[in-house]
């Protein structure tokens, strides 16, 4: 059970066709098609409510879809579940281990249910623990873990049985950022150890740590999907923030960028509320381009960073050029770092 | 090109996944450690298993006995209410279960349970033999007060056995009237709720408590018909001597038409539930 990575090299773990499935009148999957080849990760990144957990659930044999298919390492959800079952690990928003039982208890009985002999089941329970740094806790009820620790437990229990697919939905939402590191941190390791990983998330941040490609869902619906760095380009990368030493420098600043003409540089735009100035980004030669620029013309800065762009900006990046493609009306959003920046923009060039 | 073709399936498993008997009753186990284990660790959880009888077979022998079967003649109702309420107590403790099972499916490891590759059943037969190790428990307690309060047993050591036996396999039938309800309602107090409202009205419209002669007509022909009264009267027969096969008889075939109906209608809403 432990050779996951010899058959890597082309065919794809998950493949999902026309996926439906409806609760009442909401359409929590409508129509979706995916696939994670064999060894990679797919993020699926979306708002709350766009279908990201019902693709889960209904990927993990938890719900039956109304109308599609879908298969997992070769065995379809509907008619072959049980063989299913024996390859997947999930782990969820909300940690699926009980509260009462200790983490060694917990991951002992995972074991024992996966049928390993009571010695292996003994020993995979330890070697997990040492693995995700909890054998200090390994005697306390896991309802008196910290977030983080749940977390942990979870995706240990996840993987007692070397699942080669594993699917995460939101593994870090609501932990903090030290603890979210540990968590992506471990997840790179299961996937240097050859697993095919289904992560959902709401934060584009972990979708660029994490991810191989990524596939954007918005009301049940796929509608952007392509390797990380294809949609980065889209939206617009990241967002560059200067802060000048003088406020009174935005405008300045925000013009001399503006009429740079440095490569792929967009538009500069004024955040008066914060005095920042805003700048929409793809590369790190374009940062040090603009940072090399404004030293020329002796601009004083006084603080320098560099965002991802949010989920909403991602949205509004894919969605508006979807709405802009087949020549309507809207021109305005146009541009694919797109945004409110635009009207601003123009403020500043008039 | 599946990695799933790489492993041999283990021990107990066939290729199409199906799960052999061994292979069952070890998911079981596992699972009745579980459940074991959790009221290790939350004792207050046995308090109604342990308590019940103490108070029930207290309160009902001193505050009814002398009513019942006259002042100074409590010792007498000691025989009557004690074989009765060890058809309550296999009532009460089902009933728990109910809003345990709702309690459970709160958690996200029952989600856990259902993509592991294990009969979705073993999780409620799990539950079912550990809550039957409870009502054991209560029996042998409210035994054991039943005695120290004068119960005499005018038959043998091997019908009380019968009587305690009856008495456990009717409350496991009950257990899964509760496992479907507890997986139906949307909050365990609801469930509670329910419970207490199905519970009232069988346990003391029933013979558990008083001979039903002194009740008028159409109540009377409603204890008749309570399967507890059947219970109850099964089982003081089987203390106390007297006719014992007819309502044992009617007792075993409640017993099997609650599991044969209830049971797999349980076991699918398990099954299916996406809570």
């Amino acid at each position: 059970m432990t050779s996951i990575k010899q058959t890597s090299g082309g065919g794809n773990a998950v493949e999902v066709r026309g996926l439906v499935k409806h609760y009442g009148p909401t359409k929590a999957l409508d129509g979706v098609d995916l696939d994670v080849r064999q060894g990679t990760v797919l993020g699926v990144l979306g708002p709350n409510g766009a279908g990201k957990t019902t693709l889960v659930r209904v990927l993990s044999t938890l719900i039956r879809p109304d109308a599609g298919s879908a298969r997992v390492a070769g065995y379809d959800v509907l008619t072959q579940p049980r063989q299913l079952r024996r390859v997947i690990g999930l782990t969820g928003q909300y940690a699926s281990v009980d509260e009462k039982l200790s983490g060694r208890e917990n991951l002992y009985m995972i074991g024992r249910l996966l049928d390993l002999s009571r010695k292996d089941a003994k020993g995979r329970a330890d070697e997990m623990l040492e693995r995700f740094s909890l054998t200090d806790a390994a005697k306390r009820p896991a309802g008196q873990y910290s977030g983080g620790m749940r977390r942990r437990l979870d995706l240990a229990a996840s993987m007692i049985g070397r699942p080669s697919v594993l699917y995460l939905d939101e593994p870090t939402t609501g932990l903090d950022p030290r603890t979210r590191n540990e968590v992506w941190e471990e997840v790179q390791r299961m996937v240097a150890d050859g697993a095919t990983v289904l992560l959902t998330t709401q934060y584009m941040e972990e979708a660029e740590q994490l991810a191989d490609e990524l596939t954007v869902f918005d009301r049940g619906r796929v509608i952007a999907e392509g390797r990380v760095e294809e949609l980065k380009a889209k939206v617009g990368g990241r967002t560059l923030q200067i802060r000048p030493a003088a406020r009174g420098d935005l405008r300045a600043m925000a013009d001399t960028l503006s009429r740079s003409g440095l490569d792929g540089v967009g538009g500069a735009v004024v955040d008066e509320a914060e005095g920042l100035v805003n700048v929409a980004i793809i590369s790190d030669e374009q940062l040090t381009a603009i940072v090399g620029l404004l030293g020329e013309r002796s601009f004083r800065i006084a603080g320098i960073s560099t965002h991802l762009p949010s989920l909403d900006e991602v949205f509004l990046a894919i969605t508006g050029q979807k709405a802009s493609a087949p020549a309507d009306d809207d021109t305005a959003s146009g541009t694919p770092s797109g945004s409110a920046s635009d009207e601003t923009l123009e403020e500043v060039a008039a | 090109m599946s990695a799933a073709t790489i492993s041999a399936p283990p021990a107990g498993r066939s290729a199409e996944g199906r799960i052999g008997l061994r292979a069952n009753l070890r998911h079981i186990g596992a699972l009745v450690r579980r459940n074991a284990l959790q009221i290790k660790q939350d004792p207050e959880s046995m308090f109604d298993a342990l308590l019940m009888p103490v108070i029930f077979t207290l309160l009902f022998v001193y505050v009814f006995g002398g009513a019942i079967s006259g002042k100074g003649n409590q010792h007498e109702y000691v025989n009557y209410v004690v074989p009765g309420l060890m058809a309550m107590m296999g009532m009460n403790i089902a009933q728990a279960v109910g809003s345990g099972i709702n309690d459970d499916f709160k958690k996200g490891v029952m989600d856990r349970f259902r993509t592991m590759p294990i009969a979705r059943s073993s999780v409620l037969i799990a539950k079912i033999v550990v809550e039957i190790g409870r009502m054991l428990l209560a029996t042998s307690i409210l035994l054991g007060m039943g005695f120290a309060l004068g119960l005499t047993i005018h038959t043998s050591v091997l019908h009380l056995l019968a009587a305690v036996l009856l008495a456990l396999v009717f409350g496991a039938s009950l257990m899964w009237i509760f496992i479907l309800l507890g997986l139906t309602m949307k909050t365990a107090q609801a469930v509670q709720g329910i419970g207490m409202l199905v519970l009232m009205p069988l346990q003391f419209g029933s013979s558990i408590f008083a001979p039903t002669s002194t009740m008028p007509g159409w109540l009377e022909a409603f204890t008749k018909a309570n399967p507890l009264s059947n219970l109850a009267d099964a089982s003081r027969a089987l203390i106390n001597g007297g006719a014992v096969a007819h309502s044992v008889w009617i007792t075993l075939a409640w017993t099997v038409g609650i599991t044969a109906v209830t049971a797999p209608l349980a076991v699918a809403k398990f099954r299916n539930k996406s809570a």
